[in-house]
């Protein structure tokens, strides 16, 4: 089943991102593997003249859907100002809104993220924002027009996983735009146990390109984002419980 | 996209369909679901196939009532204020074409009513109208509400549907809750049975609580009148309206009752019937659908019934209720909308509900933090 961002349909659930490689055609090779369709930049790493950008060059003729992101942002202003960049550079009125003042943990910003998002949905963008995994700010988010959500698994870049799974269970219940769980995400099984959840997609860039073989490994994020996508759709089987013989709440009903 | 939108999407004949088709293997796996629960898992557990699993069905019900709600029950009480109305209804005694004795309370006669039921215990009341927009419109209510909010701590209305600023208006005055009962949302047994007046006018109508919604009212009262029509599906429109509801106004919160027709005068026949059974079976539904949800059942009850179902995962109570205006504080007046199946004193309902470990609240909120 397909999933729409924006009116646009897609296929894959899997967004990826391109940082962290160990070459371009590497990063190309892997995207490639993974089946995505959607791929992050920041645009702190892109070179102003395009031509000579590594990244830009080696996936031109890919079919891809660019995804600027303000990371490196401190503030509401600074990831406006990126964003306009972003729009002027890559023709995209999409923008992944980051901000993170905290350079240790690269925690989100909520207060700085919700200003610039309702601030970029004026100017237009289809503004996609990573947050922490705050049901109330991801419907504060959705109201001010946002086109999806990015909460966050763990930590950006941890690799540990759902850490959050409580809260990305409500956010998702609650959700009238699309949720992409971001960041955390460090194997397979994490992103199938989101996909499980009813994500309806995950964002990977750290555990593709930091392993050993990330050709290999995106092939197998793609295959766990379908298998968990399979699984929640099908319908996960509860634990069993059991009828009782007796009827004792029912019973008045003979 | 509006809910009347999303709603004109779907038809009618396949949902009903869709539901008659559940099979047992439905059934169980809505009762297993970890999570939150679908609208196909209601689906599955309001269907026939689901009547072979009431008793899990209720065990489930009664246990995610007690965790959220913990053992108390809601009492609240209906005060209606006046009778006139400006429709015709085929299924309601306050229809204009009924020739009843028609009364709408002043100010004198509504403090006697607040002081009648200050009395007997309650603090959380429902203000009900018949639907005159002229004679018992915003301008009845500007007067009424202060001298009512200064007997009621939790003020819930059911009115005619308003615009948007009238309800904020209405918002300030006091009022926490606004019930609208769609009837059915089957649109043309809705015009079969809405004969005369603005009621006529069905999307008005299932439109209104996006418009509570909107003035930021605190708690929204969904419902069709079972028995109108094809009760299954009546819920499941009931069930995805309140889901809707919820994405898009969050910061409410929401009540679904379960209204089945009853006798009045001049009123239709029940054209399909809800039995007690079934009746069980939607409730404890709609909790597995849903753990925060308020459900209300009132004095159209039976004593008996709602004795039963009080552990079932019901979580507000009417009692004593008197469906005339002016009723609490005269006993003898006569032109009610419809008559009562319960008719305990407030006081006998609510030791019953002891009886059942279950504490009777009379209090929803405190007006001084609104």
């Amino acid at each position: 089943m397909t999933w729409m961002i924006d009116g646009v349909e897609l296929q894959s659930r899997l967004l990826s991102g391109s940082g962290k490689f160990g070459s371009a055609s590497l990063m190309r090779a892997a995207l490639e593997a993974s089946g995505t369709e959607i791929v992050t930049l920041a645009l702190k790493r892109i070179e102003h003249d395009m031509q000579s950008d590594d990244m830009l060059s080696a996936t031109a003729d890919l079919p891809l859907h660019l995804l600027p992101n303000t990371s490196g942002a401190k503030d509401a202003k600074e990831a406006i100002f990126a964003a306009q960049l972003g729009r002027e550079l890559l023709q995209t009125n999409w923008v992944k809104l980051e901000i993170h003042p905290d350079p240790r943990h690269l925690l989100p910003d909520p207060v700085e993220t919700l200003l610039a998002a309702e601030q970029l949905v004026k100017q237009g963008f289809t503004v996609l924002p990573y947050c922490h995994a705050d049901p109330v700010l991801c419907k504060r988010l959705q109201e001010v027009g946002c086109a999806a959500v990015m909460p966050l698994g763990s930590p950006i870049g941890s690799n540990q996983g759902l850490q959050t799974r409580d809260f990305l269970q409500i956010i998702i219940e609650q959700a009238s735009v699309p949720v992409i769980v971001d960041a955390g995400i460090g194997a397979p099984s994490h992103a199938a146990e989101a996909m499980e959840l009813g994500a309806d997609a995950v964002l990977v860039n750290t555990a593709i390109a930091s392993s050993g073989n990330p050709v290999v490994m995106a092939r197998a994020f793609a295959q766990a984002v379908s298998a968990g996508r399979q699984a929640f759709e099908a319908g996960l089987a509860g634990r069993h419980n059991g009828a009782s013989a007796s009827s004792p709440l029912t019973a008045f009903l003979e | 996209m509006s809910f009347y939108a999303l709603w004109q999407e779907q038809d009618w004949q396949s949902v009903q369909q869709s539901v008659l088709d559940c099979t047992q293997g439905d059934v169980e796996q809505a009762l297993q679901r970890q999570g939150k629960r679908t609208v196909e898992d209601f689906m599955a557990l309001i269907s026939p196939a689901a009547d072979a699993y009431l008793e899990p069905l209720a065990q489930l019900s009664a246990q995610l009532t007690r965790r959220r709600f913990g053992h108390t029950m809601q009492l609240f009480i209906p005060l209606y204020l006046s009778n006139l109305c400006a429709n015709d209804c085929s299924y309601c005694g306050f229809s204009m074409s009924n020739a009843i004795q028609r009364k709408t309370l002043n100010e004198q006669e509504v403090e006697a009513e607040c002081r009648a039921l200050k009395k007997q215990g309650f603090d959380s009341v429902l203000l009900v109208t018949g639907e005159h927009e002229r004679k018992v419109g915003m301008a009845y209510f500007r007067t009424m509400l202060p001298v009512i909010s200064r007997y009621f701590s939790h003020i819930a209305m059911e009115v005619q549907p308003l615009s948007e600023a009238e309800y904020a208006e209405l918002r300030s005055l006091g009022v926490a809750s606004v019930l609208v009962y769609q009837e059915t949302y089957n649109e043309q047994v809705y015009a079969e049975h809405h004969l005369r007046g603005r009621k006529q006018d069905f999307k008005w109508r299932l439109q209104t609580p996006e418009r509570i919604g909107q003035a930021g009212i605190d708690k929204i009262g969904l419902g069709a009148l079972l028995g109108l029509t094809d009760w299954r599906t009546d819920s499941v429109a009931t069930a995805m309206h309140l889901r809707y509801m919820q994405k898009h106004y969050w910061r409410s919160r929401y009540s679904v009752s379960f209204p089945r027709l009853r006798p009045c005068a001049g009123g239709v026949e029940v054209a399909a019937e809800v039995n007690d059974r079934q009746l069980v079976q939607l409730l404890c539904a709609f909790r597995l659908f849903d753990a925060e949800l308020e459900l209300s059942l009132s004095t159209r009850e039976s004593a008996y019934f709602r004795d039963h179902a009080a552990t079932l995962g019901a979580t507000h109570f009417s009692a004593g209720s008197k469906t005339q205006p002016g009723g609490y504080a005269d006993q003898a007046i006569a032109l009610e909308q419809f008559s009562t199946e319960d008719n305990r004193s407030p006081l006998q309902v609510a030791e019953a509900l002891q009886k059942q470990g279950l504490q009777p609240v009379w209090k929803d909120w405190e007006l001084g933090l609104s």
